[in-house]
């Protein structure tokens, strides 16, 4: 019983100690947010939150509903596989209500050496000019439909 | 944004770990290795270091209480920083930290030199007045038992938590070392040594700073310093050290012999941006220097002015050593391209959250709270400064 | 590609009206998406690639990467006296305004698109204290802004350099495989506007989806295999001269 009284002051220790544990416990239990844990070792919210972000690029599915067209134009030629918003930019607003946004028609000169100008770096097959000696600086609209950029006359445009 | 040589991938280029992440484990690793040499007298009975043992507590603790400051000070959001407590990430090296470190500063530091401390505790409480009164009340937790027999289980209890505290220092350090060896990605730290390495070197860092702090504060007491006490720190610090050292040649020898994918790459960047912190500073003035000069002090007999001067020195090299190793760990690792292909620079900033000068300050601030903690907690018994030898 | 196209014709109709739930965000993702039907990947096929720096581009348009860093970006590799250890790489301003004109006849050239690899075993949510990044259910490595410290030891541990601290936010962010928009069935914004198909999202648990007739017949690698990273970015006709 002695010792017990002499060792009194450890348990006055170990009390402060058990009881920051329970304060730790209770903040604990209302600082930690309620999804932590659903899917995981995170905030399973958090998932909805990432999928929430607005999308900017409508997606060529959304162009093509409605500028059918072109769609078909472009079907039937080499850039058949290049979405719409490759070469027009990010539309979703567009999409979404056509008259907000007016696409603003693209620079052929830039645009179309961004994937055609010739450099050893890329694949040997890619159809590459070098844009200067091409054209003379004649507009590559000029003689290419941009979505269907083959020449009908010279059988298709290298 | 600075010089690139080479190639980096475009997010490399900026260092995410700055001055104040290699303060983090300068600061812990002084923690832990002050606390082995406060062990060394509790627990393996080397009586010789008595004079240091209630100094090496206090600055255990001051450092201790430093040490997540440039961790807080680095979070991109220091305030979401007691989720580590709350949803700690069980894979996670850096999880560990929080726990490891209230253990560390609680159950193991603040307890033990609270049993220490208790009988002065009682004895100020009573002589005090006023708000100091007030806190050696609090800090006595209200119960002033310092009957022979309490104070016969506070040494009972003070030697087992000692002995639990020895393992203890050994995690809270091992594991720092841990956040950097477990790295895969970066093969400058990925290495199963890096724990060892970083325990044995906090121990010559520790028992260097209490060397130093003890001949210094012993000094501004006009005091003599107890010559067969620092013998015996110098001779265990030149022991620990020569581990040290063979682990770190063992480390580096591992890697020049497998010179495998990353060596090239760390091989140019020692040779070139590290040669100064890595060969310099860090092996040769830091490392060989010291360890040749207590060498000395251990095969020859010299006076005892030489052996003081060549103690401090050596003490003073050694921290630099180890502060040089510590800072070619974490910015030496962020200075080549996971790519191998390329380099990028640090550059300190002087002002800024992460700068040199906040870096400054808080390798200064556990001087300050040591000396605070000196007054409150006087670790040797002789107030009235008339007597001779400082002993307890 | 021929196979979107089909499925235009077939979706039509219903696409026009999935739009407007599309642009509102969740709900459509609530009802129609199950998480546990998919498991993302990417197909980067590599000799497809022209550096024409569009998916860095669209990259950062859709996601606001900010200036300076990159979700994704495309490397310029060229070899020179076939000494495969010693390639040349640039990558300027992540290639999001193309390349330099390369010299004839200086040895190899290609473009490597590089991204998050989305890996399984991903060491950059191993090391994550807090629990702000994981693995989703469908397989994409995702940071949570709200729970992320910025402590950056992510960052170090991704061996791919996949991730930085966002300048302004001060927390972790990375590549989502634009995760707002494959839960709505669109696809990636890099895949939508790279003009070559070098880039192919991937849906693995998918049986009908292409990407296992392609890994079957293809030499498919992933990056730095040897970190053992269960990555899922997988790279076709990939040169061994690539980290």
């Amino acid at each position: 019983m002695n010792a017990f009284k002499d060792a009194g002051h450890l348990f006055r220790f170990a009390g402060l100690f058990v009881l920051a544990f329970v304060v730790f416990l209770l903040i604990r239990g209302y600082v930690v947010p309620k999804s932590f844990g659903q899917y995981g070792h995170y905030r399973g919210a958090a998932i909805a939150e990432i999928g929430a972000r607005p999308v900017k690029y409508a997606g060529h599915e959304a162009c093509e509903t409605c500028h059918t067209d072109q769609a078909n134009a472009k079907s039937k030629g080499k850039h058949a596989h290049v979405n719409c918003e490759a070469c027009h930019g990010a539309l979703a607003k567009h999409a979404d209500d056509p008259a907000a946004v007016t696409p603003v028609k693209p620079d052929s000169a830039v645009l179309c050496a961004r994937c055609h100008t010739a450099t050893a770096a890329k694949p040997k097959g890619f159809p590459q000019v070098n844009p200067a000696d091409h054209s003379n600086g004649v507009p590559c609209a000029t003689c290419h439909q941009p979505h269907n950029p083959a020449i009908a006359d010279a059988g298709g445009a290298k | 944004m600075t010089g690139v040589e080479g190639f980096m991938y475009p997010n490399e280029v900026g260092l995410q770990w700055s001055v104040l992440i290699v303060l983090y484990p300068f600061i812990t690793g002084l923690v832990a290795g002050a606390f082995i040499l406060a062990s060394l007298e509790r627990v393996f009975h080397v009586e010789a270091v008595k004079p240091t043992y209630r100094l090496a507590l206090l600055t255990a603790l001051a450092f201790l209480i430093v040490a997540p400051l440039p961790l807080q000070l680095h979070l991109g959001h220091p305030e979401r920083s007691p989720e580590m407590y709350f949803t700690p990430h069980s894979t996670s090296a850096m999880a560990m930290f929080g726990y490891v470190y209230l253990w560390y500063l609680m159950a193991v530091l603040v307890f033990e030199i609270w049993l220490d401390y208790r009988k002065d505790i009682v004895l100020l409480s009573q002589s005090s007045k006023g708000l100091l009164k007030v806190m050696y009340k609090v800090m006595s937790l209200g119960s002033d038992n310092i009957s022979p027999r309490a104070l016969h289980i506070d040494e009972k209890v003070g030697w087992i938590v000692t002995l639990i505290g020895i393992p203890s220092a050994f995690l809270l350090h091992g594991y720092v070392g841990f956040i950097f060896g477990s790295i895969k990605a970066n093969p400058w730290w990925s290495s199963p040594l890096m724990p060892v390495v970083f325990i044995f070197s906090a121990m010559v860092s520790g028992i260097a700073g209490v060397m130093l702090i003890y001949m210094a504060t012993t000094k501004l007491r006009g005091r003599t310093i107890d010559m067969r006490c620092v013998d015996t720190i110098a001779m265990y610090l030149f022991y620990i050290f020569i581990i040290d050292f063979s682990l770190e040649m063992l480390d580096l020898i591992h890697r020049i012999y497998e010179a495998d994918e990353s060596f090239r790459s760390l091989d140019f960047m020692v040779h070139t941006q590290l040669y100064i912190p890595h060969i310099v500073i860090q092996i040769i003035l830091g490392t060989v220097t010291p360890l040749v000069l207590l060498f000395v002090t251990q095969v020859v007999k010299l006076p005892e002015q030489i052996r003081k001067r060549i103690y401090v020195i050596s003490g003073c090299l050694a921290l630099m050593g180890i502060f040089a190793m510590r800072w070619n760990v974490v910015i030496g690792g962020q200075l080549f391209s996971k790519s191998f292909l390329g380099y990028t620079t640090y550059k300190m900033t002087l002002v800024t959250r992460e700068g040199s000068l906040v870096a400054i300050g808080l390798s200064i601030l556990p001087l300050f709270i040591l000396w605070a903690l000196i007054k409150l907690l006087p670790p040797w018994a002789t107030e009235p400064p008339t007597h001779t030898a400082a002993a307890d | 590609m021929n196979l979107s196209r089909r499925h235009f014709l077939v979706l039509a109709p219903a696409a026009a009206i999935a739009w407007k739930a599309v642009l509102a965000g969740t709900p459509e993702q609530a009802e129609n998406y199950k998480m546990s039907e998919h498991w993302w990947g990417m197909l980067i096929d590599d000799p497809k690639c022209i550096g024409c720096g569009n998916c860095v581009k669209a990259c950062a348009t859709e996601n606001d990467v900010p200036d300076g860093y990159f979700r994704t970006w495309v490397e310029r590799y060229h070899v020179e006296d076939e000494d495969m250890t010693n390639p040349q790489v640039i990558s300027p301003d992540g290639g999001k305004e193309g390349f330099p004109v390369a010299a004839e006849d200086a040895g190899k050239y290609f473009f490597v698109p590089k991204m998050c690899n989305h890996c399984s075993d991903s060491p950059c949510t191993q090391v994550c204290p807090v629990g702000a990044t994981f693995v989703s259910p469908d397989g994409v490595v995702l940071v949570d802004p709200k729970y992320c410290l910025g402590c950056a030891y992510c960052v170090q541990a991704c061996p791919y350099g996949c991730r930085y601290i966002h300048p302004e936010k001060k927390t972790v962010d990375k590549c989502t495989l634009c995760y707002h928009r494959i839960t709505k069935g669109l696809t990636t914004a890099c895949c939508e506007s790279c003009p070559t198909g070098a880039r192919q999202l991937v849906d693995l648990k998918n049986p009908k989806d292409p990407i296992h007739e392609f890994l079957k017949t293809h030499p498919a690698q992933v990056l730095k295999p040897q970190m053992a990273t269960g990555a899922k970015a997988y790279y076709n006709g990939l040169d061994g001269s690539v980290r």
